[in-house]
């Protein structure tokens, strides 16, 4: 069980959570592997609720200090910000990858911000618009935005209030197979909404296990 | 004529969706689960399902390398990966392993169309 701000979330919610971000990134994965044409591989995702700092130690402690982000923020009956996180010194051979590998090597750098947020923008929307559909409800999705830092640098974007100092934080690792590419996508939802996401959740398990059909016979 | 299925995936709200689909499709039938690979060949030798749902992404030994263990244990039992990670690579290596591919969620038609496979198969007079 996990209760934070007066709601709770128990474990077939937590587990429901972890499955629809499983989809979500799965989808996703799907969609990069056309992009790039090589195998995305994928952990199992984790679901903690955790502040912002540990969020930030938890990236920390993969042992790189400069990361490049893909950040989108995303707006509805839930509310958070996913990003796709990766070591800045992957970030050129993500490029290379999705331009195809033939560019010389100032135009790849050129390249780099376009490159990185309209990857950014395909995974991390591919991945929201799977979970909104799971929880049937639309998400706004803010343009992507590449932010530089370190862990703490990127959980402390602009807009972050102190009430969102706590926050549900989902998060996979990803790799390219035969590239020299990986990072993880991190899910940061914010506790304001969670006493929504735990109703949308709670239908989605009714929907997901027939539990709702089975109560309508039993009327 | 009546099977049992065993469902294979860490987690139990995927197990309930699958079951729940199983359930609309064939009521009679009768279901184990395990929630990871040791379990579900565990469950194959206790059990002796006569098919076989499992998902792809579980912590431990994934979905492909259980569908191997599986097939070694059993040459003829139907087995149907689940998964929303629609990859080529995933989906060519379910097949190389004599497995189906069913995309996540999974749908009654997809796994009705699984099903019927199945069970002609395993009403085939034995080779």
């Amino acid at each position: 069980m996990n209760t934070v701000a007066g709601v709770t979330l128990d474990e077939l919610e937590l587990d429901a959570l972890t499955e629809l971000v499983n989809i979500g990134v799965s989808r996703a994965a799907a969609s990069l592997r056309t992009m790039i044409g090589k195998e995305i591989l994928l952990s199992v995702p984790s679901v903690q609720v955790v502040t912002r700092s540990d969020a930030a130690r938890i990236i920390g402690e993969r042992g790189e200090n400069k990361l490049v982000a893909v950040h989108q923020a995303f707006d509805g009956d839930i509310a958070g910000r996913a990003l796709l996180i990766f070591p800045e010194t992957n970030s050129l051979e993500l490029v290379r990858a999705v331009t195809g590998g033939d560019l010389p090597l100032e135009d790849i750098i050129e390249l780099e911000q376009e490159a990185l947020a309209e990857t950014g923008n395909i995974i991390l929307n591919g991945c929201l618009a799977t979970i909104a559909n799971q929880l049937r409800r639309s998400l706004k999705m803010s343009l992507p935005e590449i932010v530089r830092g370190s862990g703490e640098d990127l959980f402390s974007l602009a807009g972050a209030t102190e009430s969102e100092d706590v926050a549900l934080f989902l998060y996979i690792d990803f790799a390219v197979r035969e590239r020299d590419i990986r990072g993880y996508i991190a899910l940061l939802m914010d506790l304001p909404a969670l006493s929504s996401l735990k109703r949308l959740v709670g239908d989605f398990i009714d929907r997901a296990s027939g539990s709702d059909e089975v109560h309508a016979r039993s009327l | 004529m009546s099977y049992k299925i065993l469902i294979v995936d860490d987690s139990k709200l995927a197990r309930m969706s699958v079951a729940k689909v199983l359930n609309v499709l064939h009521p009679g039938w009768s279901r184990v689960e395990a929630s990871n690979a040791d379990e579900a060949v565990a469950m194959v030798k206790a059990e002796n399902p006569d098919i076989v749902l499992l998902d792809f992404n579980m912590p431990g030994r994934d979905g492909l390398a259980l569908a191997a263990d599986l097939k070694t244990l059993n040459p003829g039992m139907p087995v149907a990966i689940i998964s929303a990670n629609i990859q080529d690579e995933i989906v060519a290596r379910s097949h190389e392993l004599g497995a189906a591919f069913l995309a996540k969620p999974l749908t009654e038609q997809a796994l009705a169309g699984f099903l019927t496979g199945a069970q002609a198969r395993l009403s085939a007079p034995a080779h």
